[in-house]
């Protein structure tokens, strides 16, 4: 299939556009959850949708979005609610509240599964789908209302921009100026269930956790301002979104959300390697190019010692005397000194023992390593 | 009794539900006392990774090396985030989201592809069959014994094992890692073996409850005892109890409501949570209520107290020492004057004579202690 047969299919049309949809909710409210440490909420809220699908299909009496998204929307939050105030009312940590709330409001969502496949009701077919989410039914009905909760998340962050990066940065601070902090919080914990019920169609429960950590993550690593990390993260979101629904759609039979995932969670690796600054890479060869300098000062500054030692400005060491000295072997480094012009290679003169040719330091070779020692003792000073 | 227990399948599911809580409360105590009880979930979903990698190498699914082979799984989810907590560029809650649905993403994605080949699909994957439990058996000796039972009475008896020969280890690991260390006990190696039990546990315990159930066996028993007690042996004691209990009525429950067994038996564990949390006798929500307003009356009466002593052969005693003095000076309600007189005259600490308050020696006593607690201006 070509890729302009893919983007005129109705059915894959639909998936790309949720996963975009998708990918633009949790990229913006995941950035906030990760600063502040809050990621493994989302795990807890996503989770929790599960009873809360369950009773907006009973309340319905149909598989009508409308009303399970609202389940999910409501139990979700309720379950953020209760982590907080299991954490805060009693002597339980965050972890243990975090863990008690997803899997007992998992359990709710199974028990209730369980009681809706009991009833023997003919439209209840694939429920359980929202585990791992169905995006190949996505609708366009869907999607409109995918839209809408994605709307009101992003205008709610717009409106409330400089409360939430306060309250993100410095509650203290915050908290002085007089804005409601304790309120903003709840505010910004509670609307991650919002990315949540947009996600419960694409990648369902289960793995929604990733969906909000791994493009904040992923923006985090790029960027050093809020506004940026926030765009970004949105960005990415969309990307890896669209990318996972298309290879899922060339391929047959691979689940849509692994794929999202998986697509999110790559840029993720591709970031913590590459980004400037903080990628991994840039900071082995930082480490590599530290450790050779250092090497090279060592043994000029060691060559200097010696000319000091014997009066001699050209006084003329061997090459094993170096090795030794240092141990290990000097001869690379001191060929790239005499590249440099640091140091020369020359000739013992005739009728002396030992080896033919000596290292001696060239005056520019003596400024330089005045100049590191002058450095390393303005250090320890 | 042994073939009375193996003819019952009801005894079976429900004995099976408690090993699985019993078993898990003995690994997740230690999670929940250092603070590490998400990881459990990551090894829950990460386990998934492994049982499909050992399934298409081996091509069982049950037996000790198949659940070791699982069960890394759950240790390399965990060295994985530590590894990406070590780079300092990821948070310890963020690292452990990023990196379990990934593991999870794989194993799902390799059961999609090998769907034909592989025993389970990605819902009994979540949610485990604990009702079938009986339908799988191996035969051992005359006996056809449930395969579940068998793996999770292994694990159970392996966990108590490890957390009764390790216990001073563990418990000084978990309590002071610092001196565990200067000990040399090597707490994080320590810290590895719980978790590979664990992740033991959750493989063996897969087919009964599933990835998502074995996180609330895990945390919810072991919180649960947390907020009862501040012994350590206590909370193995009051975390089994959970496990039994939630089993047999989350059981009969699911049962008589015709809903799943595993869901039904992991919600009572959080009914029991509920109840501790509400009516824990000392870390209980009603507890600290009560215990706060029992302290507040307390105060009232030494305020009281003071008050008088204060006033006591001063000109103006007539004046500040009778009840509307209360009302008008330390702005007391005339519901709360009366509330907090009849108290300390209960416990003679004052007398009332008309409208006057007089200290009694007690009472005297009490506002001198509060005043002067070292005693040094008696003398």
């Amino acid at each position: 299939m070509s890729v302009v047969e893919l983007l005129s299919d109705y059915t894959i049309q639909n998936v790309v556009a949720g996963a975009a949809l998708l990918g633009l909710v949790s990229g913006v409210l995941g950035t906030f959850a990760v600063l502040r440490q809050q990621s493994l909420l989302g795990d807890t809220m996503s989770h929790a949708a599960l009873p809360g699908v369950c009773l907006g299909f009973i309340i319905a009496g149909t598989r009508e979005i409308g009303s399970i998204l609202l389940g999910a929307l409501a139990t979700g939050a309720l379950a953020a609610l209760v982590m907080l105030l299991l954490t805060r009312m009693s002597r339980l940590k965050t972890d243990a509240g975090l863990g008690i709330t997803l899997s007992v409001f998992f359990a709710m969502g199974v028990v209730l599964l369980t009681h809706i496949q009991g009833m023997n009701n003919a439209s209840q077919g694939g429920l359980d789908a929202f585990l791992f989410g169905q995006a190949a039914a996505t609708l366009r009905s869907d999607l409109w209302i995918m839209g809408g909760i994605t709307a009101v998340a992003l205008a709610l962050v717009a409106a409330l921009w400089k409360e939430f990066k306060l309250v993100s940065f410095d509650p203290e601070f915050a908290t002085s100026l007089g804005m409601p902090v304790a309120w903003l919080e709840v505010l910004l914990t509670v609307m991650v269930a919002l990315a949540v019920v947009v996600g419960l169609q694409m990648v369902g429960v289960v793995l929604m956790a990733a969906m909000i950590i791994a493009p904040a993550v992923a923006a985090r690593q790029w960027s050093r301002r809020l506004e940026d990390m926030v765009l970004l993260a949105a960005l990415i979101g969309v990307a890896g979104g669209i990318f996972g629904a298309l290879l899922s759609a060339l391929s047959r039979g691979l689940a849509t959300g692994p794929l999202i995932i998986l697509s999110v969670s790559s840029v993720v690796l591709v970031s913590l390697t590459l980004a400037p600054e903080r990628g991994f890479l840039w900071e082995a060869l930082r480490r590599v190019r530290a450790r050779r300098r250092l090497r090279y000062q060592q043994v000029l500054t060691t060559l200097y010692r010696l000319a000091v030692h014997h009066a001699d400005p050209v006084y003329r060491s061997e090459q094993g005397m170096l090795d030794t000295y240092h141990g290990l072997r000097t001869r690379a480094v001191l060929s790239q000194l005499e590249r440099r012009g640091l140091v020369e290679w020359q000739a013992s003169p005739p009728g002396e023992p030992g080896p033919a040719r000596r290292w001696v330091l060239t005056s520019a070779g003596i400024d330089e390593a005045e100049r590191v020692l002058d450095a390393l003792g303005r250090e320890d000073a | 009794m042994l073939t009375a227990l193996l003819d019952n399948v009801a005894l079976q599911i429900m004995l099976v539900g408690a090993l699985v809580g019993i078993a898990s409360t003995l690994v997740g105590t230690f999670l929940v006392l250092r603070g590490t009880s998400m990881l459990s979930d990551a090894i829950g979903h990460s386990i998934v990774f492994g049982i499909v990698i050992v399934w298409l190498i081996t091509h069982q699914q049950s037996g000790p090396v198949q659940i070791l082979g699982a069960a890394l799984a759950g240790v390399l989810t965990v060295f994985l985030t530590e590894l990406l907590v070590s780079t300092r560029r990821v948070k310890k809650d963020a690292a452990i989201g990023l990196v379990f649905p990934v593991l999870f993403s794989i194993g799902v994605l390799l059961l999609n592809l090998y769907a034909r080949d592989v025993h389970i699909d990605t819902h009994t994957v979540l949610l485990g069959e604990i009702g079938f439990v009986w339908l799988d058996t191996v035969t051992l000796g005359d006996y056809r014994v449930p395969r579940s039972l068998l793996s999770m009475g292994a694990m159970t008896l392996l966990n108590a094992a490890f957390v009764v020969l390790f216990f001073k280890e563990l418990k000084l690991a978990t309590f002071d890692e610092a001196l565990a260390k200067a000990l040399g006990l090597a707490p994080g190696l320590l810290f590895y073996a719980l978790l590979l039990l664990t992740s033991g546990t959750a493989v063996a315990a897969f087919d009964a409850v599933g990835a998502v159930l074995f996180v609330a066996f895990v945390i919810v028993p072991p919180s649960t005892a947390y907020l009862l007690t501040d012994r350590l042996w206590l909370m193995f004691l009051y975390g089994i109890a959970v496990s039994i209990g939630s089993s047999v009525s989350g059981y009969a429950l699911a049962v008589a409501w015709d809903v799943s067994i595993g869901g039904m038996m992991a919600v009572m564990t959080g009914a029991f949570l509920m109840l501790a949390f509400l009516a824990g006798p000392r870390y209980g929500l009603v507890a600290q209520l009560l215990r706060r307003r029992g302290q507040r009356r307390h105060n009232e009466i030494r305020t009281l107290a003071v008050h008088l002593y204060n006033h006591e052969g001063e000109p103006e005693q007539g004046e500040e020492n009778v009840i509307r003095a209360l009302r008008d000076h330390l702005r007391w309600d005339a519901a709360k004057a009366a509330r907090v007189v009849q108290r300390s005259s209960d416990q003679r600490l004052i007398v009332r004579e008309g409208e006057a308050l007089r200290l009694t020696s007690q009472g005297r006593e009490m506002a001198r202690e509060i005043l002067d607690p070292s005693g040094r201006r008696a003398v």
